[in-house]
């Protein structure tokens, strides 16, 4: 259930990884080398059929190469490095945290079955890598290029790929990272340009490598021009399908002034309806994604939601300038690399041949 | 996860002649083994033909408890001669031959990290 301090909770976490990694990802590996889940900072928006996606990468220190795989609406147009401080300054407009907790912030400051590489690129520590290709195409592509997916990771990814055949793989390395002087903490944002008349917000791949039990946590904010409806639909107070409706007002000019001002994001309107809607549940139930609709006709899609089959797109609607921001707790996280160690052979059973 | 649990009875009328050797098609899709449970009569010749649709490796290994215990703490990058022990790398095929002589009940496993924990699991009966 829902605890009332936890927004508060999970938006001062989120303040608080430049200061505190421990707080950001218990651990770089995992027993036996599995799924180690990185907590990742994303921000994506869309207008006039463009959607702006940042991605921030936080240096939780160690060593080693981690990778993230990200599905995303359409093909990005350009991938350049992103603003440094726009969701930091989102979070405290909706979640006001003490003083002391910003002070410390700051201070802290192939095969033929392979998918297709559309765009590689490299962004401090970071290689970005833009795939094209079905489920298991993308995967396939991530194990020869040394990601080790977990157990429920074909599904999750036909889950994707069936709606938009785009991904990102983000392969971080750690070791790099510290040569170039990163302290852990640090940030590396990825901005995409990424044309689409389809935008929606992945929810489902934040549980990717959890078990059914584990609680996933994320914050998902939304500029759009107009009070948007969602589906499934955040409960104000109520806990509704985990997802908890924060933040629902018009955003300020402050913060937009704010917005516009750090790099890339002149594209912020003048005008915008801010939501924040929290995430909270485990990762069995959630098998959704988060569907919107900002231009006033109040129908996000069930297929968007992941509610009802992928078949073809509808007609798209009028125009609408949406800006969605998405704060996730955690994202397809594996590591490249792994030492796998001997086992006994011991106890089979009794053969007569082969 | 949806799992299909099919139970093959490979044991045969055994009165009057010998069971011939049998052939099993297990498919591996979203981590999880299409058949579950599997009956062959002790002595008979068991050739699987592992099918592997997934685009990530996936195990077969079968064994006693301690076969298992063993193997579970361990992470073999790729299983090579011995029959009972196959790895089946991402979208390909893999057949292995095997012919118990004692009966009993083995687990089969995939034991490469949380695959176990997400139900790569199945048992193999060998009766008299």
């Amino acid at each position: 259930m829902r605890r009332p301090w936890l927004s508060l909770a999970v938006a001062t976490t989120a303040l608080l990884i430049t200061a505190a990694p421990t707080l950001a990802c218990g651990g770089l590996i995992g027993p036996n080398g599995a799924v180690n889940l990185l907590r990742t900072t994303t921000f994506a928006g869309y207008t006039d059929g463009v959607e702006h996606y940042v991605t921030s990468f936080e240096f939780a220190g160690g060593g080693g190469a981690f990778g993230s795989i990200t599905p995303l609406p359409g093909i990005p147009t350009d991938v350049k490095r992103g603003g440094d401080w726009t969701l930091q300054r989102l979070i405290r407009e909706t979640d006001p945290a003490p003083e002391a907790a910003f002070l410390a912030a700051e201070d802290a400051g192939g095969t033929a079955r392979e998918a297709e590489v559309l765009l590689e690129t490299t962004i401090d520590a970071l290689d970005i890598t833009i795939l094209r290709g079905g489920g298991d195409e993308v995967g396939l592509w991530a194990k020869n290029h040394g990601f080790r997916l977990p157990p429920d990771a074909p599904e999750v990814l036909d889950f994707y790929a069936d709606r938009s055949p785009i991904f990102m793989a983000a392969a971080f390395d750690a070791d790099a990272a510290a040569a170039r002087g990163q302290a852990v903490g640090d940030g590396t944002p990825v901005h995409l340009t990424i044309p689409t008349d389809n935008p929606w917000v992945p929810l489902r791949i934040l549980g990717l490598g959890k078990a059914a039990g584990e609680t996933v946590e994320a914050d998902v904010y939304l500029l759009t021009d107009e009070k948007p409806a969602l589906l499934p639909r955040a409960g104000a107070f109520i806990e509704s399908n985990g997802l908890i409706l924060d933040h629902s007002a018009a955003a300020t000019d402050l913060l937009l002034g704010d917005l516009r001002s750090d790099a890339g994001m002149e594209w912020i309107p003048d005008e915008a309806w801010l939501t924040k809607v929290v995430v909270d549940t485990q990762a069995g139930d959630l098998d959704f994604d988060l569907a919107i609709d900002a231009s006033g006709a109040g129908a996000p899609s069930p297929i968007d939601a992941g509610f009802a089959p992928f078949g073809p797109d509808p007609a798209p609607g009028a125009p609408v300038a949406l800006y969605l921001l998405l704060t996730a707790a955690t994202l397809i996280a594996v590591p490249l690399a792994l030492d796998r160690s001997t086992r006994g052979r011991t106890g089979r059973p009794p053969l007569a041949g082969a | 996860m949806p799992m299909v649990v099919a139970l093959l009875i490979v044991a045969l009328a055994t009165i009057g002649c010998a069971p011939g050797p049998q052939t099993v098609t297990l498919t591996i899709r979203y981590s999880g083994f299409d058949v579950t449970e599997l009956r062959v009569p002790r002595g008979v010749p068991l050739t699987l033909v592992l099918v592997n649709d997934d685009p990530i490796d996936h195990e077969w290994l079968i064994g006693d408890a301690e076969f298992h215990e063993a193997h579970g703490t361990g992470t073999h990058d790729a299983h090579g001669e011995i029959p009972t022990e196959v790895t089946v790398p991402a979208l390909q095929t893999v057949e292995t031959t095997i012919t118990f002589d004692e009966a009993g009940t083995f687990p089969y496993v995939c034991h490469l990290p949380g695959h176990e924990a997400y139900g790569m699991v199945g048992i193999l009966t060998v009766s008299d």
